[in-house]
């Protein structure tokens, strides 16, 4: 055994487990979230040049006065929403791949998306008065009351997934019920657009295509501390989390408290995914991509590297989309669901087929 | 004073609120510098009680004192610094290379965030090299054969610095010379660090010729434990696998498996052509013997300076052969050789 004075010579075991050549690529990870940043604040309905962009952040007059009302008042909170959705969605991904060892997981497997969008089919579809009065749009209210119903929507869902947690031991058990969770809503919500006015419909629609673009300041205040909080959540799992890359018996083994660490798993995930999906709709195909991309290029499957790495790059891939459904040079706006999905789909496909099989992809 | 002791044991589980028990009333004792073989038939309880021990299930009934603490009781915090395992389950283990795996070993030891110290890699590097696998360790798990995955996870399991380890059926998956590496290596382990090493396998006559000491489970669920030439000698052996079907001979520490029907025959010399020639004879049903006396069929071999002859008397006659196939196709030839 080698001494423990000073002067260790350095080990096989060092130069393998260093995690410094991870570290320098989240940083250009990070860089180049930047850049997309900035780049998302100059494309819109208005297109307002890099330079102009970057004088009115470092608190400059721009050439003209309404720029700066423009990307203070829609273009910031569009960029800063769709950053912590993409991180969020990218971190409660991981979890679930990694807590359900399934590389088809993503955010919404435990049913979050479905209970939300009953929610909302709720207000929108069957909510007679109040959903006649949403459609004439009342400016932010009419938002305010589509992220309260998904919000609760999605909040319900995850009472049933946490009190079957806590009587089930088995992951498969509530990987189902998650999915029917989903098929139940499913069901409700056809028979209630069978039910349903065409415009009442389309309102319903266009909710499921997701949004960065209704998100305010005063929302963000709510949004923001949720997304940060299971970040910080899934960031204090990092160990166990490394652990259940060996399995439920191999992490109970290494010392790891199974029912507090899935408690914790599910709290965070709900976070995430419930308050993104409250607020942007439905986003899909980030959760289930950005978790495998990151596990490609940092060649790891340690959480510790993965965690920031999912939130940078999904924050990177969700703003790509927004400035993408932006169609820059033209007035129209596209589905952000349809992007995400062109965005998403490649990277799982490319990657499994780099790999040989689904199950090598996933860590 | 054993690592591990069991005091009226009761291993089982509960289906449908009904208690079914595996095992019951095990007084046991796991010895530290010990490699331990747990041998039974399938089905016999055998996982259930390791998994019991290694605080991965709960007992119906009694104790089990680690370190002369109540197990039972302890954490998996606790319980993770004394007692590592090897599962038949095997891990994928994604993206991780060998290293990082053994690493995980050190969880117990690391804090919130994981991080290993200067202390800790070097535990990594020594549970690698004390497998041997420091020239594969820096591999991804997916580039791994069987048995080197097998040797990986033995280090990480090693890494936690366990008092006690467990592995279930280690060797299940492994070519022969591979799982004769395994028992070797863990035998010199067990030795080498004090360590109470206790693993359940279906390969008899390799644990009877590694292990330090056995545990036999009969179908009843009862473990039978000593040395394992005492286990034999006192006829516990045979009475264990007597009760599954199949006979075991204590002269050759193996199951019977020829099937007799054929007449009785001696075959005399000590060579290894004996040997082997009672062996080939035995396989098709013969009853072989070594006094010619006793028998008018009879195999002399002659080992005349590097020239083997096999001279062989049946009722037909006397002849020399040069090939132990010849004489085999000779000796069943013989019309009445069948009893």
């Amino acid at each position: 055994m080698a001494s423990r004075t000073q002067t260790r010579a350095a080990l096989p075991v060092d130069a393998v487990l260093n995690l410094q050549s991870r570290a320098w690529l989240l940083l250009i990870f990070a860089g180049v979230l930047l850049v997309v940043f900035v780049v998302a604040l100059s494309v819109g309905s208005v297109s307002i040049p890099l330079s102009q962009v970057i004088a009115v952040l470092a608190g400059g007059e721009p050439d003209r006065a309404t720029w700066a009302t423009i990307i203070f008042r829609h273009r910031l909170p569009r960029a800063i929403t769709a950053t912590l959705a993409g991180a969020g969605l990218g971190i409660s991904g991981l979890l679930m791949q990694t807590f359900f060892r399934n590389p088809l997981a993503g955010p919404f497997v435990l049913g979050i998306s479905s209970g939300a969008s009953l929610g909302v089919a709720l207000v929108v579809l069957g909510g007679g008065s109040v959903g006649a009065a949403m459609i004439a749009g009342v400016g932010f209210s009419r938002d305010l009351l589509l992220a309260a119903a998904a919000g609760l929507g999605a909040a319900g869902t995850m009472v049933i997934i946490m009190i079957a947690a806590h009587y089930v031991d088995s992951r498969m058990t509530l990987l189902i019920l998650g999915l029917m969770i989903g098929y139940l809503t499913g069901a409700a919500v056809s028979l209630l657009l069978h039910f349903s006015l065409a415009e009442r419909i389309q309102a319903y629609v266009n909710w499921t295509f997701g949004s960065f673009n209704s998100v305010t300041w005063r929302q963000l205040r709510i949004l923001a501390p949720a997304i940060i909080a299971g970040s910080g959540i899934a960031f204090l799992l990092a160990k166990p989390l490394n652990a259940l890359l060996l399995g439920e018996q191999y992490a109970v083994s290494l010392g790891v408290n199974l029912t507090r660490s899935r408690r914790w798993i599910i709290t965070a995930t709900a976070l995430l995914a419930g308050a993104v999906t409250a607020f942007c709709g439905p986003v899909g195909f980030i959760g289930v991509a950005v978790p495998h991309l990151c596990r490609s290029i940092l060649n790891t499957s340690d959480h510790r590297v993965l965690l920031p790495g999912v939130a940078i790059v999904g924050a990177t891939m969700a703003l790509t989309a927004a400035i993408i459904a932006e169609a820059p040079g033209s007035n129209i706006v596209l589905p952000l669901n349809a992007i995400t999905a062109v965005l998403g789909a490649p990277v799982v496909i490319r990657v499994i087929l780099a790999r040989g099989n689904a199950g090598k992809v996933f860590g | 004073m054993p690592a591990l002791q069991t005091q009226n044991l009761t291993t089982g589980y509960t289906r449908r609120r009904q208690q079914v028990v595996v095992s019951s009333d095990l007084e046991l004792e796991l010895n530290s510098g010990e490699l331990t073989c747990l041998l039974g038939p399938n089905g016999a309880g055998k996982s259930t009680l390791m998994r019991t021990l290694a605080g991965m299930q709960q007992s119906l009934s009694g104790q089990i004192d680690l370190m002369s603490q109540d197990l039972q009781s302890m954490s998996a915090s606790e319980r993770a610094k004394y007692l590592s395992v090897v599962l038949t389950e095997r891990p994928d283990g994604g993206l991780l290379n060998g290293y990082a795996l053994v690493a995980l070993g050190r969880q117990p030891y690391t804090g919130w965030s994981g991080r290993l110290t200067q202390h800790d890699r070097d535990k990594v590097q020594w549970a690698v090299d004390a497998v041997n696998a420091a020239d594969i360790a820096h591999l991804p798990l997916t580039e791994m054969s069987d048995g080197q995955r097998q040797k990986i996870m033995i280090a990480r399991a090693l890494a936690q610095e366990p008092t006690v380890m467990f592995l279930d059926e280690p060797t299940a998956f492994l070519d022969l010379p591979r799982r004769v590496e395994i028992l070797r290596l863990l035998r010199t382990l067990a030795h080498d660090t004090d360590m109470a090493i206790l693993l359940s396998t279906h390969d008899l006559d390799l644990a009877l010729r590694t292990a330090d000491r056995l545990w036999l489970m009969d179908d009843n669920g009862g473990v039978h434990t000593g040395m394992p030439e005492a286990l034999i000698i006192n006829g516990t052996f045979a009475r264990v696998f007597h009760s599954s079907g199949v006979p075991f001979d204590a002269n050759s520490g193996g199951f019977n498996i020829y099937e007799s029907g054929r007449a009785v025959i001696s075959v005399t010399g000590d060579t290894v052509y004996a040997t082997w020639t009672r062996r080939a004879l035995q396989r098709i049903g013969f009853t072989v013997v070594d006094d010619d006396r006793q028998t008018d069929r009879r195999v002399t071999i002659n080992d005349q300076s590097g020239r083997v002859i096999w001279i062989v008397q049946t009722a037909r006659g006397h002849t020399q052969l040069h090939t132990l196939e010849d004489t085999i196709s000779y000796i069943t030839m013989d019309p009445e050789s069948t009893a």
